[in-house]
């Protein structure tokens, strides 16, 4: 008789589980830190050189989910996001993402690629200007970091620290939409 | 008088730092000061409360100092002195921080030139910051410092 009832039993735990995953679903789809589609700007388009001397213009990686970072060398919260974003840029390359840094230091490549290659940076990096600064709306504070959506459009914009579980929740969600 | 009144109210208000007045640096409405003699100057910087600026000797490299230079002019500077840092932890730092927060003072002594023209004179210099909070930085900022010299 009680072996007859482990069958109900595991169906009504799979039922429980099933509500409980689709509430925590709903749950986390309500808490999303990203802009609805309608509401997203188009991310203004750059032209910067990477180390190599290679122009990263924006309007390349349309298609793509980009995480757009700006910061500094001499901005010790930049320091800690960016082995996330080497993580990032590992785990979801071939799922169509891209993580762009923007230095804004004064000096250039020549302190910027020293520290790159210190800490073995595996993403795209431009050193920015007071014109792509403007362009973002004047970006002072660093870090600042943008989410692009596929169609280049603006998702989200961070300034300051945030947490690596916020941006792994963007870069999943905006990776989900095809 | 009016010109005199004017170069007070300069000094008094000299560094209208970032957008955010995150920093400002105040002089002596006056000093006074001897030909051929030794000067005291006193700065109050006051940072706006949760923000810090990295000490006059960071630990780490690649932190931009607090550093107070002088023009060129009757007043040779002598000595620079800063307040002694706070070591603070981050956690983007594997070593304590060295910083300058709230309001603190750094003095600098300087030799007047025998012959500095006497009455109130202008004594200037630059400050060159970098200031954080614990989750963002502004960019380096260089501000002006001036400060009335009255040499008898």
């Amino acid at each position: 008789m009680q072996f007859r009832l482990l069958p109900a039993l595991a169906l009504c735990l799979s039922l429980l589980g099933a509500a409980c995953t689709s509430s925590a679903s709903r749950s986390a789809e309500s808490k999303s830190t990203l802009k609805a589609p309608k509401q997203r700007r188009l991310a203004p388009d750059f032209a910067l050189k990477d180390i190599n001397g290679q122009t990263v213009r924006l309007s390349d990686l349309k298609g793509k989910v980009v995480l757009l970072n700006f910061w500094a060398t001499w901005c010790g919260p930049c320091k800690i996001e960016i082995p996330w974003f080497m993580d990032f840029e590992q785990r979801f390359k071939d799922r169509g993402f891209a993580v762009v840094g923007v230095s804004m230091d004064d000096e250039g490549w020549e302190i910027v690629k020293p520290f790159l290659e210190r800490l073995k940076v595996n993403y795209r990096v431009v050193i920015g200007n007071e014109e792509v600064s403007q362009a973002y709306g004047g970006v002072e504070s660093l870090p600042t970091t943008l989410m692009i959506d596929r169609e280049g459009r603006v998702a989200s914009v961070h300034v300051g620290l945030v947490s690596r579980k916020e941006y792994e929740r963007e870069i999943q969600e905006l990776l989900d939409v095809e | 008088m009016w010109s005199r009144f004017a170069f007070f109210l300069l000094a008094a208000v000299t560094a209208a730092a970032q957008p955010a007045q995150v920093l400002t640096v105040s002089a002596p409405l006056r000093t006074s000061a001897k030909r051929g003699g030794e000067m005291t100057l006193k700065l109050t910087i006051k940072l706006k409360d949760g923000y810090h600026v990295n000490s006059n000797k960071p630990a780490e490299d690649y932190l931009i100092p607090l550093r107070l230079t002088w023009d060129k002019g009757p007043f040779e500077p002598l000595e620079t002195v800063y307040p002694a840092p706070r070591l603070e932890n981050y956690s983007f730092s594997a070593k304590p921080v060295s910083v300058f927060s709230g309001a603190f003072e750094v003095t600098a002594r300087f030799r007047v030139a025998p012959s500095a023209p006497t009455g109130i004179t202008a004594l200037s210099g630059k400050l060159r910051y970098q200031a954080c909070t614990d989750k963002m930085c502004l960019p380096p900022k260089t501000v002006d410092v001036k400060a009335p010299v009255e040499v008898h």
